[in-house]
């Protein structure tokens, strides 16, 4: 332990912890700005520096380690001075749009400049006028609002292992940029969205559907049908004022309609048809000598990292489409026959926890209803902003189910949006595919929490299947290599682009507290306990799919609705 | 005082190793293979030699810690990255005298027990590079590069690295992130380079003029050494004399002597009338008195520093605007962008100087520079940030009628 002086009180922490955190023992939190918890240290920004005795500098509180004896000061004159310069230089750099800004509530820059005092900003000069990033069909970024903490880069490189963002240039013509400024649709970018999570202005976000599905839901001639993934009940409420953790399921479905949505149906009734789908499929592979190792594909994230990184690897993906892309089909066909309403008029939408989604509705192969199967995608955070348009009281909204029809769920269903949920969900359908006989203990508890890596060997009746998960894509690599070595035990493998899941997905309230995406998760297992099924092949409305629509798992229509191919893409 | 930086470069192809080992070169080396590594860091230590690339810190020392980290491998690099405005004093010796230069990196990597030297080489210094090639071709034919370096069982080589035009990655962990392929952008210290350097392994890292002290110090002794010049920080000095001065030129002179020895005795006197100097290129602060003795201290407790001694001569027909004005044209162009305190402050500091000197500048402008110049030097992370307004701020201090001329009307 090294004993240290914070403010003139005395601290022990472990040797190797750095001032700032240090700082926290004596009730201090060093304002910051590039550094985030998660990531390493950069030192960029110089908002957390200290005053060191004896030191003729201020230093970063967030990279220098303690010393025995050290005597620190976390806000003496010099510190504080030096603090609102730094942030009065970032403003002066910066646009003030702050009205507009999509980050106007939640701004970090916004929030330190009233905190530290800047009371004006002194400097004027010029500004920077960079073109926007909108290449991409998922993310768009506005350099001019970047302040180069550089958080987005090390999210990219170290968390997900992508690395399609960089500083070019130098001094005040410093950017992020990608490779040779193409733009993150013409890059290796996965459309994970982790960069908005850690960003702390508002230089990236989502390209937004919202009045697009405004226009829809103002249409008379539109029907407009929505589904919603199974992390948004989880993680909803936050943007709406309510407590992390509340399931809202109910309000969800309820606000839903109140928005004007003609039919609000449930992705979770998809992800149970998933796993009927995606079980079949890994059973056919055990027992036939398919390629195993077989991978989950309801990540698009994932699918579009492996196909720039791991194009060998597509053979071993499931063939089946993610819970949204079965979804999309379905509706304009299925369910435009059961309700007797003209496909064409069916403007098909869906809420996400996931920027990538916006990627995958717009897959070239994603139109196997004939049109396109899913219009519009909307994250979490844009939901819940038409919420707030509407001016709808969320949080005193009457618990209401999804319709019957495509959205009954079970539990395996719902899991699905947390890390281990996907596979938890397999193995309780697979059980029975193999056996016959129903797997009697449901939680899987190995496969659950937020390691980075997690691996299970499940006993299918004297059949050893043996599985792993991993969630980031930095994560997701160390078993890939493995596949790619020939050396994987694994008979199937669960993969999320995000850490811990799609409750901890690009389109999710901003946030990269991994200890926040496990109590979210926590959220989705109670309900699963809760509801009155919880085995993907016990929901009645999934039995009813097969009966009067698809027939059977596999199957023709399944094979020419359900399942798609993936495609080799180039690295830049 | 006997040339030992710039012994023998007036001879005809000084550069080349004949003429070298003529005047005695590769003998210390001969000398240090009989030594133990240990002994050749004491007789550096006792010579009192410190870096001459501008941060002046004991060179016997930086080889001790190195030495005794248990990491391995170690790297010796020598900076010659040469860039600071004003400064030309390494190229003297890279292009006129490259052998005492390797031989004294082979010295240094054999004391901190490294089998690799680096040159990391300003990459607009074409000719040099080619006579270092050569002169490291022909150091490798005669034994004092490669296996087994003399008969000995002490193995070395030296690979150059060339720089590709940004002067920050003459910061040392500017340089070792530019050799590792990265973006030129400096490493927060600690961890030191000693114990965490090129590819993170210990390594010493040395500015040319300083090693090139060392044959000196091993053939006659650390003692000697340490009479020569100033006692505060003995040895010789290469002064790089530019601007406004008669004779302008790099000078082999002790360590210690004053501004006016030099500008008036070497350099010919100024040309015109004398209005301040740099005494260490444009990260220092402007001076005005002649008899600063120009030693680490002398210069220190006039309120400037010596960097590396890149001394630049201004008269009185030069507006001290367009001086400070020209320092930050320069920092912001170089500034790497990282750190908000330089890549901001810089170009904010360059935009305020631009107004003043076409006569624009606003009169409360000048305290926002200097709490600007005071706030950089505290929260900048690389001494290029740290320094950039050092001129700028004397110059207001000095000079503030000039300013105040020019706010506008």
């Amino acid at each position: 332990m090294v004993t240290l002086t914070i403010n003139d009180e005395k601290v022990a922490v472990p040797e190797g912890t750095t001032i700032m955190d240090a700082a926290k023992e004596a009730h201090i939190d060093i304002p910051h700005l590039c550094y985030l918890e998660g990531l390493e240290s950069y030192g960029a920004c110089r908002v957390c520096v200290v005053e060191v005795e004896g030191e003729g500098r201020l230093v970063p509180s967030c990279m220098r380690p303690v010393r025995e004896g050290m005597k620190v000061h976390t806000h003496s004159a010099r510190v504080r001075r030096a603090r609102r310069m730094i942030i009065e230089l970032l403003l002066a750099n910066h646009p003030s749009d702050c009205f507009t800004c999509e980050r106007n509530q939640i701004c970090e820059l916004l929030k330190l400049a009233f905190e530290l005092g800047v009371k004006e900003v002194r400097f004027d000069g010029e500004k920077p006028s960079y073109e926007l990033d909108e290449t991409s069909p998922a993310i768009t970024r506005d350099p001019n609002k970047c302040i180069l903490c550089g958080r987005c880069v090390r999210v990219c490189h170290e968390v997900q292992t992508v690395s399609v963002i960089g500083f070019v240039n130098r001094g005040s013509e410093t950017m992020v940029s990608t490779f040779m400024g193409n733009g993150l649709g013409n890059v290796e970018c996965t459309n994970c969205g982790q960069c908005i999570h850690v960003c702390p202005v508002g230089a990236i976000k989502e390209r937004s559907a919202v009045d697009e599905v405004w226009a829809a839901l103002a249409d008379p001639e539109k029907h407009v049908v929505v589904q919603e993934a199974p992390a948004i009940r989880a993680v909803l409420g936050e943007d709406l004022g309510l407590p992390a953790g509340t399931l809202v399921a109910g309000r969800m479905h309820a606000a839903l309609r109140r928005l004007g949505f003609d039919a609000v149906f449930d992705t979770n009734f998809t992800a149970d048809l998933t796993i009927m789908e995606e079980g079949s499929e890994l059973v056919k592979r055990i027992t036939e000598g398919g390629v195993l190792p077989q991978i989950t594909s309801c990540s698009p994230g994932w699918i579009k990292f492996a196909e720039h990184f791991y194009p060998d690897l597509l053979p071993n993906v499931s063939t089946c489409k993610s819970p949204q892309q079965m979804f999309g089909p379905l509706a304009k066909t299925y369910y435009s026959q059961k309700a007797g309403v003209d496909p064409r008029k069916i403007v098909s939408v869906s809420i996400m926890p996931c920027t990538a989604k916006k990627f995958e509705a717009q897959r070239h192969e994603m139109t196997d209803s004939g049109f396109r199967d899913v219009d519009y995608v909307l994250t979490t955070r844009e939901l819940a902003r038409m919420i707030k348009e509407a001016g709808i009281d969320f949080a005193g909204l009457p618990d209401e189910p999804a319709g019957e029809l495509m959205g009954l769920y079970s539990g395996a269903g719902t899991i699905f949006g947390a890390t281990g949920g996907v596979m938890e969900a397999a193995l309780r359908t697979a059980y029975k595919l193999v056996t016959g006989k129903e797997l009697e203990k449901l939680d899987i508890e190995p496969v659950r929490g937020l390691d980075g890596l997690k691996t299970a060997t499940v006993d299918v009746d004297g059949l050893e299947v043996k599985v792993a998960v991993a969630h980031g894509l930095g994560n997701a690599r160390e078993v890939l290599d493995e596949v790619r070595a020939g050396k994987s035990p694994y008979h199937f493998i669960e993969i999320m682009a995000c850490p811990g899941g799609c409750v901890g997905g690009g389109g999710q309230p901003i946030s990269f507290d991994l200890a926040l995406r496990g109590v979210r998760g926590q959220v989705l297992y109670n309900e699963d306990k809760a509801l009155p099924y919880r085995r993907s092949h016990d929901n009645p409305s999934i039995k009813k799919v097969y009966e009067d629509y698809l027939k059977e798992p596999l199957g023709e229509k399944s094979h020419h609705l359900l399942h798609t191919k993936y495609t080799e893409r180039e690295r830049v | 005082m006997e040339k030992i930086l710039t012994k023998n470069i007036d001879k005809p192809n000084s550069q080349d190793i004949k003429v070298y080992l003529d005047g005695g070169g590769y003998k210390a080396l001969e000398g240090v293979l009989t030594l133990k590594p240990e002994e050749v860091i004491d007789e550096v230590k006792k010579s009192r030699l410190v870096g001459r690339g501008g941060a002046a810190f004991p060179t016997g020392l930086k080889w001790e810690f190195t030495r005794r980290e248990k990491d391995e491998p170690k790297f010796i690099v020598c900076n010659a990255d040469e860039g600071e405005p004003g400064t030309f004093k390494d190229r003297v010796i890279l292009s006129n005298n490259p052998h005492l230069l390797l031989e004294s990196i082979i010295i240094g990597g054999y004391a901190i027990g490294a089998s690799q030297g680096f040159i990391y080489i300003r990459g607009e210094y074409f000719e040099e590079i080619k006579r270092l090639n050569k002169a490291i071709e022909q150091a490798r034919a005669k034994g004092y590069l490669g296996e087994n370096i003399l008969g000995s069982s002490f193995s070395f080589d030296i690979q150059l690295y060339q720089g590709a035009g940004s002067y920050v990655c003459g910061e040392e962990t500017t340089l070792f992130e530019s050799m590792e392929g990265k973006r030129g952008q400096s490493r927060e210290r600690p961890p030191f380079p000693a114990q965490f350097g090129f590819m993170g392994k210990p390594t010493v890292i040395n500015n040319v003029e300083t090693l090139c002290n060392v044959p000196a110090i091993i053939t006659n002794g650390g003692d000697w050494y340490s009479r020569i010049g100033s006692p505060d920080s003995p040895g010789p000095k290469l002064y790089c004399l530019s601007g406004q001065v008669n004779k302008p030129g790099v000078y082999e002179l002790p360590m210690g002597i004053t501004l006016r020895e030099l500008v008036e005795n070497h350099g010919g006197g100024v040309k015109g009338e004398l209005k301040a100097v740099l005494p260490g290129g444009v990260s220092s602060s402007l001076l005005t008195d002649l008899n600063v003795k120009l030693d680490y201290k002398g210069v220190r407790e006039a309120g400037s520093m010596l960097g590396s001694a890149a001394v630049i001569v201004i008269n009185k027909d030069t507006s001290i605007v367009d001086v400070a004005k020209n320092t930050m044209e320069f920092f912001a162009h170089e500034s790497c962008g990282l750190c908000t305190p330089c890549r901001e402050g810089t170009r904010r500091a360059k935009e305020i100087l631009t107004r003043f000197a076409n006569g624009g500048g606003r009169v409360e402008e000048l305290a926002l520079l200097l709490e600007l110049g005071e706030v950089m030097f505290d929260a900048a992370r690389c001494g290029l940030g740290q320094a950039a307004m050092n001129t700028t701020t004397s110059a207001i201090k000095l000079f503030r009628d000039e300013f105040e001329q020019k706010v506008r009307k």
